[in-house]
């Protein structure tokens, strides 16, 4: 059954000028640890904002556990665990202040629920006293998802709740949502980093407000349509103007250490012909290797 | 209802550990009332001045201890001849001279007239008039004293009478304009900006996420404010008492009673300002310029009303602040009972009630 359903949701700012969710549905399943990924301003912030009752939409209709996000907003408030972009607790108050704040929020207690936040309220436990303010950035983010579970919600959603967080914190963050998706809870999250979007079951790639595509992240780096190439030299920004000069090659894109390259016609010819070309133009220590494409790769793909 | 108390709780943590903000909730109550109470007033106390006194008689001697008793005056020194008031006045810091001819109490009792010079500093001519003014008023007095000893049928003397303020005590008039400039400043202001603070923080974005009712929000986050503003309130009437020798003539509990009625009007006010304004600044700003300057100007503290043109007269019906500023003068000054301002009760709840339903009606359970 769908924990989270969107039909044709449209959302415009300033009158309709800014498209910023355009004609999105999908639908996440019950205890689905589900990804939103796309860069900064595909719409990904306004979409939990109508799911989460914060915003209406312009058209459409969504629902969430059952409910409608306009008509049944009340049961949705008090149903679900949110976590904004944003650090959203208070600052001056402390750690232990905020949490037992949130859970007589929510109508609740700290007791209650304990095994639920157990795992994530150790690590900050040392700091219960320190005023959440003046907590780093992965110790924020634990309170914060701490907070938003403590009323044991049925749906999460979490909007970019590993951006501007050290890999390491990035890291164990995954690895309590996992834990978090054996409790049964259903989990939205949003990120704008490919990296975290193997560690979902389900992903929606979203890009200007339109969904691209939505699949297991195995399916969507299936569906990519050709062979993908990782190129390295020396010198690898003249390598970069060098590629894309060359009629022969479709698509070229720095990646880090290598570029990523896609032939127009794909056979063992043009590739010895590619590295025979390079070494003409100087290149030294070419390498060219076969590679499974990420899921930038496929989400660059299709954004063209 | 517990959840009701914890928020109120949480509330006065904000409160208490915001040290600047608390500094200036209890400091800006206890500088004004200085300030007025001291520096701003019209009144001139302890003038330096000279008496020459060529009669040395009864009359004389009374008229200079009357003058002596008075806190306006401070006699430097009793001259001999009347040539030394101009050195006098040119060694500086003198304001006036009384002068009294020989024989002053003879031609007093015998020609039922006297005279008496007065010379004032008139290089400041505000001073000066205002001063010849208290001087001239402690003779009439003495005059009057007179009076009622002798009857002397065909003196007329001008009758002057300062009602509620024998004294034209500067204190009396401004302490309930300031009373209700700091209540309007700090209920607004406050409640305005620690309301847009949740927005601007994002965490009334995560508060609409939760079964919490939003207009609970907004009467916990009131409730702090309430009561500080209740000490507030304690606080200037207790300096006006001890330190501007104030009189409050009427009921205690009924002037606070009407001072909680303008602090929740104020309070429903400042709900209002934070529907609209989208950062802490521009819900101060909208706040001091919304309140501070109309409550100033509006009031009749300052300026009186009855002198304005009609159309301004039209607008300070609509400050909170001018009804009760006179309810206040009714109560602390004149004494009165409710039933002599419950025409102006009726107006300000009627005000509270219409903030009250607006900035509701107003209140947004969504985003933008």
């Amino acid at each position: 059954m769908a924990d989270v359903e969107l039909h044709n949701i449209v959302k415009t700012y300033n009158k309709g000028e800014v498209k910023a969710v355009n004609d999105v549905s999908f639908s996440v399943n019950e205890g689905e640890l589900f990804g939103l990924i796309g860069a900064d301003g595909a719409g990904k912030t306004s979409i939990f904002r109508i799911l989460t009752t914060l915003l209406l939409p312009d058209s459409g209709n969504a629902s969430v556990s059952g409910f409608d996000v306009i008509k049944d907003y009340k049961n949705i408030r008090s149903s679900v665990g949110y976590m904004p972009g944003k650090f959203s607790l208070y600052q001056d108050l402390s750690v232990e202040e905020n949490l037992n704040f949130f859970a007589s929020v929510f109508n609740t207690s700290v007791k209650e629920n304990y095994d639920l936040i157990k795992d994530i309220y150790v690590q900050i436990e040392p700091f219960k006293d320190r005023r959440a303010g003046k907590l780093s950035g992965g110790m924020k983010q634990k309170l914060a998802l701490c907070c938003a579970l403590i009323h044991r919600p049925k749906v999460l959603f979490l909007d970019e709740p590993t951006t501007g967080v050290d890999t390491v914190s990035r890291k164990e963050f995954w690895e309590m949502l996992k834990r978090l998706k054996q409790q049964g809870i259903t989990i939205l999250v949003s990120t704008p980093y490919m990296d975290e979007a193997t560690l979902c079951e389900r992903i929606a790639l979203i890009q200007n407000g339109k969904i691209l595509s939505i699949d297991t992240p195995d399916e969507i780096v299936k569906q990519f349509p050709e062979n993908l190439f990782a190129v390295k030299a020396n010198d690898m920004s003249k390598l970069l103007n060098d590629l894309r000069k060359n009629n022969e090659i479709k698509t070229c894109n720095a990646f880090g250490e290598f570029h990523h390259i896609t032939f127009q016609n794909d056979n063992e010819n043009s590739h010895n012909e590619l590295i025979h070309i390079l070494q003409k133009a100087n290149h030294q220590n070419i390498e060219l290797k076969h590679i499974t494409p990420s899921i930038e790769d496929c989400f660059i793909k299709l954004m063209n | 209802m517990k959840q009701f108390l914890t928020f109120v709780r949480k509330e006065f943590y904000h409160v208490f550990r915001d040290k600047k903000t608390l500094l200036m909730l209890f400091g800006l109550p206890i500088v004004q009332i200085v300030l007025f109470g001291f520096a701003l007033t019209n009144e001139i106390k302890n003038s330096k001045i000279v008496i020459c006194d060529y009669a040395k008689d009864e009359a004389t001697q009374q008229i200079i201890n009357k003058i002596e008793a008075s806190q306006n005056f401070d006699i430097q020194k009793t001259l001999f001849s009347h040539r030394q008031i101009e050195e006098a006045f040119k060694a500086g810091n003198i304001k006036l001279a009384i002068i009294f001819p020989a024989n002053f109490n003879n031609d007093l009792s015998h020609l039922h007239q006297a005279q008496v010079q007065i010379i004032a500093d008139a290089s400041d001519p505000n001073t000066a008039n205002t001063l010849t003014n208290y001087a001239t008023a402690i003779i009439m007095d003495y005059q009057q004293e007179l009076m009622k000893n002798n009857v002397v049928p065909f003196r007329i003397v001008p009758e002057i009478r300062m009602l509620y303020n024998p004294e034209l005590k500067g204190a009396t008039n401004f302490v309930p304009g300031v009373m209700a400039l700091v209540l309007m400043l700090v209920c607004v202001m406050m409640t305005s900006v620690s309301i847009v603070r949740e927005k601007e923080n994002g965490t009334m974005e995560v508060l609409l996420v939760s079964p919490f009712n939003p207009f609970l929000v907004i009467i916990a986050k009131a409730i702090p404010y309430l009561l500080l503003s209740i000490v507030n309130l304690s606080v200037i009437l207790i300096l006006s008492v001890t330190l501007l020798d104030m009189p409050i003539n009427g009921s205690i509990s009924l002037l606070f009673a009407e001072s909680i009625l303008l602090i929740i009007t104020a309070l429903s006010l400042g709900l209002l300002i934070s529907n609209v304004a989208q950062s802490q600044q521009a819900a101060m700003l909208i706040s001091l310029m919304g309140m501070l300057v109309p409550t100033m100007l509006f009031t009749g503290f300052m300026f009186p009303i009855e002198n304005m043109p009609v159309p301004l007269q039209v607008i300070c019906n609509i400050i909170p602040a001018k009804w009760y500023y006179t309810i206040v003068k009714s109560i602390m000054i004149k004494g009165l009972g409710f039933s002599a301002i419950w025409k102006e009760t009726l107006v300000l709840f009627g005000m509270t009630v219409f903030l009250l339903v607006v900035s509701f009606k107003k209140f947004k359970t969504r985003l933008v």
